[in-house]
């Protein structure tokens, strides 16, 4: 079954086609990664998915739903959560409360006003937050206000802000960018575990190749603004159109 | 959330009513022990407790709070001329009809945000004093204000009930008792004592929101507001929310200001009032529990003084100087003193914004923390 569709998406900004008839179906579960050389058009599709940015023309399905014209908080709500590239987190919050406000955000929804319930009575999220914050391996700063951690840290912080709504669909920009070797290798093996154990499905925007080839079931590579190939992993490295793009747009 | 910040809640509030109720008695010192002092300490306290909920959690500065104190006492002062002088009565009407104008108001000036939204509630308070001022003069008496005659309707004042405000016969300009100590008067007074018990209540219920998961999404918008629409938040209902409740504290103290002294002008409505309170909230220290009643009373308590000073006074502190060196020292001061007070607070604003930030309770914790190193140090050594 097909979680997201992405038909015919085209979107200019001004001179520039960053995207060109895309094409692209996501199947539900497993994780799907989009790869391409820089400036290919990855983070505006990202972006059309979220309702940061409206396609010129085309359309963009979850579970049947259009995402176009909705609002990002009305997308998150449908069931996509998403990691951003660089890591937007509520800095002035504790690690604990940046995740206890998503996960309140699935139980809630959009509006809830509650201001004479004590957040120290809402022991379940309280408790959900501390498991997801334990399984990327940041049970140790509970209490640590949000802007003192290192970066590393901020990027799987947010990973757990997405983790801890149970989405249907989840968007990682770049999960692994500034990250060290360990903490790569880490989060990748995050990543599949949670895949394999929760049955969300991923879409992943990723440069590293050792992270592609680690974690993706399917691979969709993009350059300039149009998919030009969909396959296993397997069949990507061999394919004369994506090494064209690579090697050929690379001199 | 965990059971050691819960304890200290309780601590600080215990804390603060003891503060209130002890009001009288620890304020008498520095000559602030007067039935009007003392009420404005309450009601600004209100005042700045609700403006801080939008303002310190939120991080939306409206510029135009004054607007919802000014239709508080307006309305206060309505229901006194309709009904009785029952200050009950007055104050549901402030809080209502506050609330039903911050509705209006929040809606359309939490479109923008940062300083587009200042400047819209800004605009919106002129508009409203200027339509108070003018326009309005059946509804708010115009530049005269709004105040009680003989023949108003008064249905419901009783034959024998009180000709001025009061608590089912318990009149609020009442001072039940003045004792003395150490050379000092305290005046207790049963207006002041029933604006403390809306202020002790005002201060729990800001102390639920700040600790609630409202209160933070709250301090999520202020911190990052757009990461919170893409984690399914509709932020706009929690900044109007905390907008109207913010609008209806305001109301309430312009209710009990009525109630304290049975007058609305034009004037508490003005920018200046409005600035007022964004300066109370900030010399107290913004986003803290204690922060804003403090910054108020600081405030007002300084008004009190230097704007009583005049040349008169002036002359005989500085009487020990050679004739000549006196009247120099006083053409300085003169124009921070009196009238000019505003100059003073400008002053007091600019050395604690610059040299405490986190306003007073900022200075205070960080004055705490170096006395506990320095304790901590000195065990050490021994």
């Amino acid at each position: 079954m097909k979680i997201l569709e992405v038909r015919g998406v085209n979107k200019r900004f001004g001179g520039l086609q960053a995207l060109n008839d895309v094409n692209l179906s996501v199947e539900d579960g497993g994780v799907h990664a989009i790869i391409g050389p820089n400036g290919a058009g990855k983070s505006t599709l990202l972006n059309c998915f979220v309702g940061r940015l409206t396609p010129d023309s085309g359309s963009v399905t979850f579970n049947g739903q259009s995402l176009l014209g909705i609002k990002p908080h009305e997308i998150n709500q449908a069931g996509v959560s998403r990691v951003f590239q660089t890591p937007e987190i509520f800095t002035d919050l504790t690690v604990l409360e940046n995740v206890m406000i998503p996960a309140l955000a699935h139980r809630d929804g959009a509006f809830r006003l509650n201001p004479m319930r004590r957040l120290r009575d809402e022991g379940i999220i309280r408790q959900k937050a501390i498991d997801v914050l334990e399984d990327i391996g940041l049970e140790e700063s509970l209490d640590m206000v949000a802007a003192s951690m290192y970066r590393g840290d901020k990027r799987r912080l947010e990973m757990a802000m997405g983790l801890v709504q149970d989405p249907k669909l989840l968007l990682l920009d770049e999960p692994t960018a500034g990250m060290s070797r360990a903490d790569t290798n880490n989060t990748i093996d995050v990543l599949r575990h949670i895949s394999d154990t929760r049955g969300i499905t991923m879409v992943i925007i990723e440069h590293d190749m050792h992270v592609v080839f680690s974690l993706a079931d399917r691979i969709s590579v993009l350059a300039q603004g149009g998919v030009i190939a969909e396959d296993v992993p397997g069949n990507i490295k061999g394919n004369p159109k994506v090494q064209e793009a690579y090697l050929g747009g690379a001199h | 959330m965990t059971s050691a910040s819960k304890t200290n809640d309780t601590a600080l509030f215990l804390f603060f009513i003891f503060m209130v109720i002890a009001g009288p008695i620890l304020l008498a010192p520095i000559g602030a022990s007067y039935p009007d002092l003392l009420q404005k300490f309450a009601i600004f306290g209100i005042f700045a407790i609700g403006f801080n909920i939008l303002f310190g959690l939120t991080g939306y500065l409206s510029f135009g709070h004054a607007a919802f104190l000014g239709v508080g006492s307006y309305a206060a002062v309505w229901m006194f001329k309709l009904l009785s002088y029952n200050v009950l009565p007055a104050l549901v009407l402030s809080v209502v009809v506050a609330g039903l104008f911050s509705v209006v108001i929040g809606y359309i000036s939490l479109r923008r945000s940062g300083i587009y939204f200042s400047i819209l509630t800004l605009a919106f308070a002129q508009m409203m004093f200027n339509i108070a001022y003018s326009v309005a003069t059946p509804i708010t008496n115009g530049e005269t204000g709004l105040q009680i005659y003989n023949d108003d309707p008064q249905w419901l004042q009783g034959a024998d009930s009180p000709l001025t405000t009061n608590l089912f016969g318990l009149k609020m300009n009442d001072v039940f008792w003045r004792p003395e100590y150490l050379g000092f008067e305290a005046q207790f007074n049963v207006g002041y004592y029933f604006c403390a018990i809306f202020l002790i209540i005002a201060f729990y219920v800001a102390l639920r929101i700040n600790r609630s998961p409202f209160g933070m999404m709250l301090r999520a918008i202020k911190t990052n507001q757009n990461r919170l629409n893409y984690t399914g938040i509709s932020t706009r209902p929690y900044t109007l929310a905390a907008f109207v409740i913010s609008g209806m504290y305001a109301g309430l103290a312009g209710g009990l200001w009525a109630c304290m002294d049975p007058l609305a002008g034009a004037e508490r409505m003005q920018w200046t009032a409005s600035g007022e309170v964004v300066l109370m909230t900030i010399l107290g220290g913004a986003g803290t529990m204690l922060g804003p009643v403090l910054g108020a009373g600081f405030i007002k308590y300084f008004e009190a003084i230097f704007s009583k000073i005049n040349d008169q006074v002036l002359h005989s502190v500085f009487s020990f100087m050679p004739e000549g060196a006196d009247n120099f020292i006083v053409a300085i001061v003169h124009p921070f003193v009196g009238k000019g007070w505003h100059l003073t607070l400008g002053l007091l604003f600019m050395v604690i914004v610059i040299f405490l930030p986190g306003g007073l309770i900022g200075g205070l914790t960080r004055l705490g923390r170096l006395f506990r190193r320095g304790q901590s140090d000195s065990a050490g050594r021994r």
